[in-house]
């Protein structure tokens, strides 16, 4: 009756030792690779580093699809936003005349943008799909400056991995590693559709990032900070999202 | 290779609790690349949804569960997706899905499955034979789960991935857009949860705790022709 033999279970224990082995080994290389996302720890660390490490290694530069005019959404869908803070409504007043887009952190030379300042950066257009993890989705035309060329402006030291982003919108704000902040489609949104960015889609400036969700593309952006480690910000998570228990890459 | 079965449920029990979850927040159903709340649904499913711009009349007092949900539901795929390789190259290197999943020989044809559904219909006894080989229609339809909704249900679940859409558009396109691959995805949890309900009915037809004691320890029912 005793199936169990003693080669099974030699063979068995081999096979465990050499899975924890692998794993280990796996752990360490993805941290020297950098394929460890910021939100790694916790029982679902280990599914959100294989997530995120298999993307990298698979998608590091590719670019998102890019639709026909023809597939521009006629009815794009907006999340609700909150009621406008003062400061937001100050500047709404003034037609955003005196928004700033403060840029910091690891770099050369920190400063500040008007929206006129990004408008005499190079302007490029794209028509992506915002996909939100709630399910939906719809296609537009996204006018804006490539984050990269304002990371060129003041210049970006070497060892930065990370891109931090805030909303005027308190508690809102997202970060994203440099494939995807240097990635020629992730866009300082100014333009919607051959029309200014509307408020309801995060105007008068939105960081879009087409290759992951919607909630990766703050709306109201209004401060970048560069930095080489997500420690040093909110619960060190890598942004609010994983805060309320939100994946930190959104790729998926 | 039963762990790689137990390894399976659990992952599909998780998927399936997760997802359940994440449709709450938009339960409307789309055609082609894209669709939200301002355009007409395919169809869409009588729930209370999480999400108060969400509202298919029937409230929106669900509790939001797209957090863990799709944390749960990933790092489940993953565990679905290695597992299944395992189960795969162990079933390819030991002829396991030639020598017991292919119907055999002779049971290849649509009357020997009449056969098969009509000996159900009559309830008709089991015979020992019964304890150790599947017959032509289990296998037919285990090689269909394994080979056709599994891949399929993971193939439709990375077109909705931004990310990997962008690596290999035709993930989405193929499909005829990303609202089509979610549409199916739920399509295809439907024909799993169809099969995995049957599959439990069959074993509680055949004896529940005798055949999943055997499916824990590996050991045929002894037979019990001298009863």
């Amino acid at each position: 009756m005793n199936t169990l033999s003693r080669r099974k279970l030699i063979t068995g224990g081999l096979a465990a030792g050499a899975g924890l082995t692998g794993l280990a080994v796996a752990a360490r290389l993805a941290k020297a690779y950098g394929l460890l996302p910021p939100d790694a720890g916790g029982i679902f660390g280990p599914g959100e580093t294989l997530t995120y490490a298999a993307q990298r290694l698979l998608t590091a530069h590719a670019p998102q699809r890019n639709f026909p005019r023809s597939m521009i959404s006629q009815n794009p869908f907006a999340v609700p936003i909150a009621p406008p803070t003062d400061a937001f409504k100050r500047s709404q007043a003034l037609g955003f005349k005196d928004w700033r887009l403060t840029v910091d952190g690891m770099v050369a030379r920190p400063t500040s943008f008007s929206i006129a300042d990004l408008r005499s950066l190079p302007i490029r257009n794209q028509i992506t799909e915002v996909a939100c993890e709630e399910g939906w989705s719809y296609v537009a035309e996204w006018i804006g400056t490539p984050l990269s060329e304002v990371l060129h402006e003041v210049g970006v030291l070497p060892q930065a991995r990370y891109i931090v982003y805030f909303s005027i919108e308190p508690g809102e704000w997202e970060s994203i590693d440099m494939a995807d902040a240097l990635h020629p489609q992730t866009f300082l949104t100014m333009g919607m559709n051959d029309g200014d960015l509307p408020v309801a889609f995060g105007g008068p400036l939105r960081l879009r990032v087409p290759r992951q969700l919607g909630y990766k593309s703050i709306k109201f952006l209004q401060h970048i900070t560069v930095t080489d480690s997500m420690k040093k910000f909110g619960q060190g998570l890598g942004s609010a999202s994983p805060e309320i228990g939100y994946a930190w890459f959104a790729g998926i | 290779m039963r762990v790689t079965h137990w390894l399976t449920f659990l992952a599909f029990l998780a998927l399936f609790i997760s997802g359940a979850g994440i449709v709450f927040s938009h339960p409307r159903f789309y055609w082609g690349e894209t669709g939200n709340a301002n355009t007409h649904p395919l169809f869409s499913l009588p729930l209370p949804t999480s999400r108060p711009w969400v509202d298919n009349g029937f409230g929106t007092a669900m509790p939001d569960a797209n957090g863990w949900g799709r944390y749960l539901h990933f790092e489940a795929a993953w565990v679905l997706v290695l597992t299944g390789l395992v189960y795969v190259l162990w079933g390819l290197s030991k002829g396991h899905f030639k020598h017991h999943l292919l119907p055999q020989r002779g049971s290849r044809t649509l009357r020997a499955m009449a056969q098969v559904i009509a000996g159900y219909l009559r309830r008709a006894p089991a015979d020992n034979a019964d304890a150790h080989t599947y017959n032509a229609l289990q296998r037919a339809t285990y090689l269909a789960v394994i080979f056709v909704l599994f891949p399929m249900v993971i193939w439709t679940g990375l077109a909705m991935s931004p990310s990997f859409t962008a690596a290999i558009p035709a993930t989405a396109s193929l499909l005829g857009g990303r609202q089509s691959a979610r549409t199916l995805h739920f399509v295809i949890t439907l024909l799993l949860l169809a099969f995995f309900l049957v599959h439990v009915i069959m074993i509680a037809l055949a004896g529940f705790w005798q055949r999943t004691r055997s499916m824990i320890t590996g050991r045929a029912p002894e037979a019990k022709e001298d009863a």
